[in-house]
């Protein structure tokens, strides 16, 4: 069971949209993780680019290690990390890597960004995968009664 | 060439603070934790609305940020704003987003929040990173053998 917490997800917005706002006044760049995780893997642009993706995700991989030290209650309770077996979490990050690529971003690069400059394709992509997040859970654990 | 390896270093630094206020983000905003991200989406079940809230607090800082850039020509560091082209709503869009938008609710995890709980050593975060780096491979693969089959017909 989860709980409303509004002020605190409210702050880490903020910082989110802060992060964002300075790869895009300092880089010109769109913060979408996937986008920046596919294009590493497939080695695109010039060494400069190359070198500024590996700095985010190395902050990101930091800030990771860190908060596993200062505050590990981020990643949930132990045994309780998803409320779904290991299966469906690997069918699922394939799911989540397949269509970041095809749909050209996640909830960062449209969700976040593309929605902050109020793209039409952006609109578009977060309303469909809300969506079709919201059928997948209620499938999940109201018709499959999984993870309740 | 003081000056220019000053910038490269302030270009690094930047990139790397913003990847980290981003995961530290992500962690204070409950979107490292799958069974937050499941209860947001479980609209008629014991519904979490607190993710909303984290894109009005993202939406809210960085469309500022997005109309000062707007008024700019070149970034703070001397280089050009990378806008996305402008395009139209095509079917890859929607099936690649319908597509994450299951695996989101299958497995609670997005991309960053996936990177961010593999890197503090989560187990299911980790088998997700190397599915969701298999998937996005496939995608790429994929996408190689349409650019090549539409070049070979044309």
């Amino acid at each position: 069971m989860e709980s409303f917490t509004p002020i605190s997800s409210l702050v880490g917005g903020a910082l989110i949209g802060l992060a964002a706002s300075i790869l895009l006044l300092f880089h010109g760049r769109v913060a979408g993780v996937a986008g920046i995780l596919g294009e590493t893997l497939r080695g695109d642009g010039t060494r400069g680019e190359g070198v500024f993706r590996a700095a985010f995700l190395a902050g990101l991989v930091v800030a990771g290690i860190a908060l596993r030290v200062v505050y590990p209650a981020a990643f949930g309770a132990a045994g309780s990390s998803s409320a779904t077996g290991i299966a469906f979490v690997a069918i699922a990050g394939v799911l989540v890597g397949y269509g970041t690529r095809l749909g050209s971003g996640c909830t960062s690069g449209h969700g976040v960004c593309g929605l902050s400059r109020l793209s039409k394709r952006s609109i578009a992509a977060t309303l469909t995968f809300m969506a079709a997040g919201g059928v997948t859970v209620f499938v999940v654990r109201h018709v499959l009664g999984v993870g309740q | 060439m003081k000056t220019d390896s000053r910038s490269v270093l302030i270009a690094i630094l930047s990139a790397a603070a913003a990847g980290a206020l981003f995961g530290i983000g992500l962690g204070i905003a409950g979107m490292s934790r799958p069974t937050k991200i499941q209860a947001f989406l479980d609209v008629t079940g014991a519904w979490d609305p607190s993710l909303a809230l984290v894109m009005v607090g993202a939406i809210g800082v960085h469309s500022l940020a997005v109309i000062a850039a707007k008024r700019r020509e070149r970034t703070a560091l001397g280089g050009i704003f990378h806008w996305p082209k402008p395009a139209a709503v095509d079917k890859a869009l929607l099936i690649g987003s319908a597509v994450f938008g299951i695996g989101w609710g299958l497995g609670g995890f997005c991309p960053g929040p996936a990177l961010l709980g593999a890197a503090a050593g989560n187990a299911t975060a980790i088998i997700f990173v190397v599915a969701m780096v298999a998937g996005m491979i496939a995608r790429h693969t994929s996408a190689r053998r349409e650019a090549a089959r539409t070049a070979g017909t044309s």
